[in-house]
């Protein structure tokens, strides 16, 4: 049985692919965290902070993208914790010394962490319709929410497999998600950046979180977007392009020590 | 004529200033099963990696079934599997999910990796346990699945690195028979163990290596020879005939145990040995025979070798 590599490349990702899926549902925890984690900080921010921060729209319709982001950021992070385990565990010693291409392997962390992502944000949306949230995107906006957050995903899929793949234990892996829960607060995601002090509004206001938010929320409540969109596309498209080839090369540099 | 099926010429490993492989040599015969002996830090795991393509080595050529480990590892590949240390079996599967996922990965057909992983489970007493996550899995049987996982694809080369290493002692006893079980269907085997009775109860030939350095090699009655013969140990509650006994017998004395070691010889000599003891009016508090096992080979190897160093340096 003679198949092209592409074949089976494909064969290999989509067999690893099911794998991290299985690891969703008989690991709920960190699914659980991924969903509770933010729903938890939008119901404080709501609920507690919300009425004290003047937004110029309902609270809950501006926080909503900040959420989102926290949510797929945190999920994205997680996936450094899996690919670490595989490492310091023997699987990926045995699928080196198997005739596969071993970096199915981490095909299958990103598309599995991809889909955990999707559930956990749309379990998110979900949550802040219940508590009032009114978007007023139509068709047409939802595909463009749908391509920002997958493309955020994936370029931070990439990136946090490139950091799974460095790091030497599941405990550092743990510690490489915190920056992940912090930076979306250092940006518009939860009160508007010209409310921050001059030197942590320019950072704030130029990290690549903020043309996200604003595109997104731009989208989802008509906000004016700008050329937030463009910023955003050329933010994380060259994330995904720079994680992408930094992990190949971080995996290749494996297989000489 | 010897057929090999791996060949190892002056391998050398170091990282940074720290040389962990330095100039090994060795054959393994088709079919045998092969001991790497050491203790720890004495460079087996790197041997196995590097022979499972994991690894490069500095210099030295390694080739398995004539293919070169560095510049074909995609044909050498084809012919191995590697069980590591840690069993690495994906806890959160099945033991059966497992199978069916490395078969894939494998790239066999799907009726061959349905076929292979009921065959598999039955081998290694794992039916039972199929359907159940390797989470709940004891030590003794991640490791039957983690080697069932490695025969899947039917490899000609079987590496197990220190496939016993933390297993209670009747686990122990049923890997035993499981590799005995493997060689009989013609699979070569490479293992790695640094307990002295494992080489002993299983390998055809056994390498004992330390510092990166094969130190001794053969088959484990060659090595037990080189020790020399059966022992009488006698043993003394008496001080003071201790003392008289070790100046009347030429053995090795231990002090603090009160214990002389002489070669057993011939009941001839035993006799007279007794014999002597006897004129003098001492009596050993006990006898005891002991054959050389490969613990006194290996101490008496590593120990001699260090020695050579010390006087070298």
């Amino acid at each position: 049985m003679r198949k092209s590599k592409f074949y089976w490349a494909l064969s290999d990702g989509w067999t690893m692919s099911g794998r991290s899926l299985k690891h969703i549902f008989r690991e709920p925890e960190s699914l659980l965290m991924a969903i509770g984690l933010p729903v938890a900080i939008m119901v404080m921010f709501v609920y507690i902070f919300g009425g004290a921060i003047e937004t110029g729209t309902e609270y809950v319709n501006y926080v909503v993208p900040g959420v989102i982001i926290t949510c797929a950021g945190f999920g994205s992070s997680l996936i450094a914790i899996s690919v670490t385990q595989d490492m310091v565990g023997g699987l990926f010693e045995r699928l080196r010394s198997m005739p596969l291409l071993p970096s199915s392997l981490m095909v299958g962390h990103v598309t599995g962490g991809f889909i955990r992502n999707a559930i956990a944000t749309t379990v998110i949306f979900l949550v802040a319709i219940l508590i009032g949230f009114r978007p007023s995107a139509g068709l047409l906006e939802w595909l463009g929410i749908i391509g920002l957050l997958a493309l955020f995903m994936f370029s931070l899929n990439w990136l946090f497999v490139a950091i799974g793949l460095i790091t030497k234990s599941v405990e550092t892996a743990n510690a490489a998600t915190f920056p992940m829960l912090f930076l979306p607060y250092v940006s518009s995601a939860f009160v508007p950046t010209e409310t921050m002090p001059t030197w942590l509004h320019a950072f704030a206001d130029n990290q690549p979180m903020t043309p996200l938010i604003e595109t997104l929320r731009g989208l989802l409540i008509g906000t004016p977007i700008g050329n937030n969109a463009w910023l955003t596309i050329l933010w994380f498209g060259s994330l995904l392009i720079i994680s992408f080839i930094l992990s190949v090369v971080i995996f290749k540099r494996k297989k000489k020590e | 004529m010897k057929d090999s099926i791996i060949s190892v010429q002056n391998l050398k490993k170091s990282y940074g200033k720290h040389t962990v492989l330095d100039g090994l040599n060795f054959e393994v015969e088709r079919g045998s099963i092969f001991a790497l002996l050491g203790e720890n830090g004495a460079g087996k795991t790197t041997t196995v990696r590097i022979l499972a393509t994991l690894i490069q080595a500095d210099s030295g050529i390694a080739t398995i079934a004539g293919y070169d480990t560095h510049r074909e590892s995609e044909s050498v590949k084809q012919k191995i599997s590697l069980t590591g240390q840690y069993a690495s079996v994906d806890e959160l599967l099945t033991g059966e999910e497992n199978l069916v996922m490395m078969g894939r990965l494998n790239h066999l057909s799907s009726n061959t990796v349905k076929k292979r992983t009921a065959e598999l489970l039955d081998q290694f007493e794992l039916t039972n346990a199929a359907k159940k996550r390797v989470k709940t899995y004891s030590g003794g049987m991640r490791r039957r699945l983690d080697i069932a996982i490695s025969l899947l694809a039917s490899p000609q080369v079987i590496f197990l690195d220190e496939p016993t290493t933390g297993l209670d002692p009747r686990s122990r006893r049923n890997m035993w028979n499981l590799i005995q079980q493997l060689a009989k269907n013609g699979v070569t085997i490479f293992l790695t163990t640094q307990y002295l009775e494992e080489a002993d109860q299983l390998a055809d030939k056994i390498a004992v290596i330390d510092s990166g350095k094969m130190v001794e090699e053969g088959t484990a009655e060659e090595l037990k020879r080189m020790i020399g013969d059966e022992k009488v140990e006698l043993t003394f509650d008496n001080a003071k005939e201790f003392q008289q006994a070790s100046e009347l017998l030429q053995g090795q004395v231990s002090e603090v145990e009160q214990r002389i070691s002489i070669p057993a010889g011939s009941p001839e000599s035993l006799r007279k040995l007794l014999n002597t003891l006897h004129e003098h009016g001492i009596e050993p508090s006990s006898v005891n025979f002991r054959k050389p096992t490969l613990d006194d080979v290996f101490m008496d190897i590593t120990s001699r070798k260090r020695k050579e160093q010390s006087v070298h340096a």
